[in-house]
């Protein structure tokens, strides 16, 4: 059912299947020529002489349909050593990329079974996606790698490890399974806002004095005041956390707290606090680089770079746990396993 | 349908003075004669604040005061339909929101209601965590916030994080049905008048069972009545399970307290052992 509840802006997507490695060129530069060196980097530089448009009460006006669907990897590969890859190199990654996400779709494996990524036009390279040289969204520290998790962090990383075996199996209970599959919260929602692999769309939308932020995957809608009112009482936590934002000239800044911790956002607590910074760079780009601090976690925060780029609307309701029928037949299925081999055992005896 | 739609046109066109007249016309037919008085008409001579472009100003955050979820339908008081919650999960009595005081169901349709109602533990989909479609979204109880521009206007329900986008430019038909439908909207002088189809038949108006079809089609009305209140109109048309359109209004109330946010209430992980409980890893015996 998945498939049915995807954005609807690429209905065409299907067309596309057979234009594979066409299609990643295609979709990558968006309005841009073909493997214009120019596409990127997307933020400083290119921004300095762009004013953003305003909104009617005179706020920088992010609105619209958004997309950070990217090849780029949070941390940057083993082997690469420089932050910019060149055009052709980058292509070469990104095509190595889809190239992995159409072996999920082997027909007759697992992966198949559930999600075929690029007939239901899932997979990135059918969609439209940031094109960026970077060679890892962390800018910082400066060798795009996430910093060491500190002493705090590995013992939690043990109690949690500790906790899920205690807890059983994958498919023991419903509560076992990753939130994602519990129609809970997905990668993408954020704070910060993740690639979440397909339908990584948000719509923004701006009235006097807030900022909402619509995630497609599970219609996850962040609501961020901007009158400068005082932090949440510490008690009230969200899996989204709590989130405050101001304008720095025409940089919408959002710091998030009060995670529930739940989320483990790479291993990080409850202590997390991002701070994230909206800059529209032309019309068809938004800068967008969060800061992770959890000092519980990590000794230094790390920051990340990922446009986002304008694509068409609208999104359409993502009703996920409506109809979750796989979480019921996982487990249903895994209880009929269990039977089948209790019987089995009986039957030898 | 299209009638009431060309009188609700001639009344917000009318000179403020006829308003008053029209109105009681109106209230001596017997039907209207039942209509709870919250639903008498905003005042003609208010005039909401306006937002930077010109259009009244709806934003804030907005919530019911009845027991519309309970029953859209006049009801008494009646006990827990969950036994463990005691008074505290008791239904509280209501004059009821539907104009005229009863829903024109067709006959076969009023049965099913009556069928939902009494195996409402089981079938309400509010229970479940699921979204919980129009209108009701509107006055399950909890509150929601209006975010409000010049292309779209957001709807944001505290309850599931249920999310509409009403269209007020870029406006097209309902590509596929679903929970909340496909909304368009446009200004009738102080009113912005939401149309939703599209929807499916899955989600109910209220605890009582009453429900609808995947042909409902839904126009909301929202008219300022003062700085706080709104005065929030619903015609429900749906020739499957209904004899005729119909109506029910409310008043919205909104939020004054200068720390108000819509929180989180991601319900999922409430109700997933009543819904998967049974499928738990049993210890082997």
């Amino acid at each position: 059912m998945r498939h049915r509840t995807r954005s609807f802006m690429r209905g065409g997507a299907v067309a596309l299947v057979l234009a594979l490695a066409a299609t990643i060129s295609i979709a990558g530069q968006s309005a841009a020529p073909p493997a214009a060196p120019k596409a990127a980097p997307a933020s400083a530089a290119a921004g300095k002489a762009y004013k953003a448009p305003r909104t009617p009460d005179g706020q920088p006006d992010l609105q619209g349909f958004w997309t950070n669907s990217t090849y780029v990897p949070l941390e940057r590969p083993n082997g690469v050593t420089k932050e910019f890859y060149t055009p052709d190199e980058a292509e070469a990654a990104i095509k190595v990329a889809a190239e992995r996400e159409a072996e999920q779709t082997e027909p007759g494996t697992t992966a198949d079974v559930h999600y075929d990524f690029s007939q239901f036009g899932l997979d990135r390279s059918q969609s439209k996606f940031a094109m960026n040289l970077r060679t890892s969204l962390i800018v910082d520290p400066t060798d795009g790698k996430m910093p060491p998790v500190n002493a705090q962090g590995q013992k939690r990383a043990q109690e949690r490890a500790a906790a899920r075996k205690t807890a059983g199996g994958q498919y023991d209970a419903v509560e076992n399974m990753p939130i994602g599959s519990r129609c809970i919260i997905m990668g993408g929602a954020g704070p910060p806002l993740m690639n979440a692999g397909y339908n990584a769309n948000y719509q923004i939308v701006q009235s006097p004095g807030y900022v909402m932020i619509l995630t497609e995957m599970i219609h996850d809608v962040r609501i961020i005041p901007l009158d400068n009112r005082p932090q949440p009482p510490s008690q009230v936590r969200q899996w989204v956390g709590l989130s405050r934002g101001r304008w720095e000239g025409d940089t919408l800044v959002v710091e998030t707290t009060n995670f529930n911790g739940k989320n483990g956002f790479r291993g990080a607590s409850e202590n997390m606090k991002v701070t994230e910074r909206f800059t529209r760079t032309a019309d068809n780009t938004v800068s967008y680089k969060f800061t992770v601090e959890d000092p519980t976690t990590w000794d230094r925060s790390w920051t990340a770079e990922a446009p986002l780029v304008k694509t068409e609307g609208p999104i359409f309701e993502f009703a996920c746990h409506e109809t979750n029928y796989g979480i019921a037949n996982i487990l249903a299925g895994a209880r009929a396993d269990e039977k089948k081999a209790a019987e089995q055992k009986k039957g030898s005896n | 349908m299209r009638n009431r739609l060309l009188i609700g046109t001639t009344l917000a066109l009318m000179a403020g003075w006829l308003l008053p007249v029209l109105t009681n016309v109106a209230a001596q037919t017997p039907a209207a004669a039942q209509t709870p008085a919250a639903q008498a008409p905003a005042s003609p001579a208010y005039r909401a604040p306006r937002t930077p472009d010109g259009k009244p100003n709806l934003n804030g955050i907005w919530q019911t005061m009845n027991t519309a979820n309970w029953n859209i339908e006049a009801h008494p008081a009646g006990p827990s339909p969950a036994r463990e919650l005691g008074a505290a999960g008791a239904v509280p009595a209501g004059l009821g929101v539907v104009d005229g005081g009863e829903i024109p169901y067709l006959p076969a349709a009023r049965k099913k209601q009556q069928e939902n109602y009494t195996n409402r533990l089981k079938l309400d989909p509010e229970i479940k965590c699921y979204l919980p479609g129009v209108p009701r979204a509107t006055y399950q109880g909890m509150p929601f916030q209006i975010i409000q521009s010049t292309k779209h206007i957001m709807l944001i329900h505290e309850f599931a994080g249920a999310v509409r986008t009403i269209y007020m430019t870029d406006q097209t038909e309902a590509p596929a049905d679903s929970w909340m439908g496909w909304s368009n909207g446009r200004w009738e002088g102080e009113t912005l008048v939401v149309d939703t189809k599209g929807f499916n038949d899955l989600s109910w108006l209220d605890r009582a069972g009453n429900f609808h079809s995947d042909a409902l089609h839904v126009v909301e009305r929202f008219t300022p009545r003062s700085a706080e209140t709104i005065t929030y109109d619903v015609t429900i048309e749906d020739p499957k399970v209904f004899s005729r359109p119909w109506k029910m209004s409310m008043p919205l109330y909104k939020h004054v307290e200068r720390n108000a946010q819509i929180l989180e209430f991601r319900c999922v992980e409430f109700v997933e052992d009543l819904l998967y409980g049974h499928l738990r890893k049993q210890p082997a015996k």
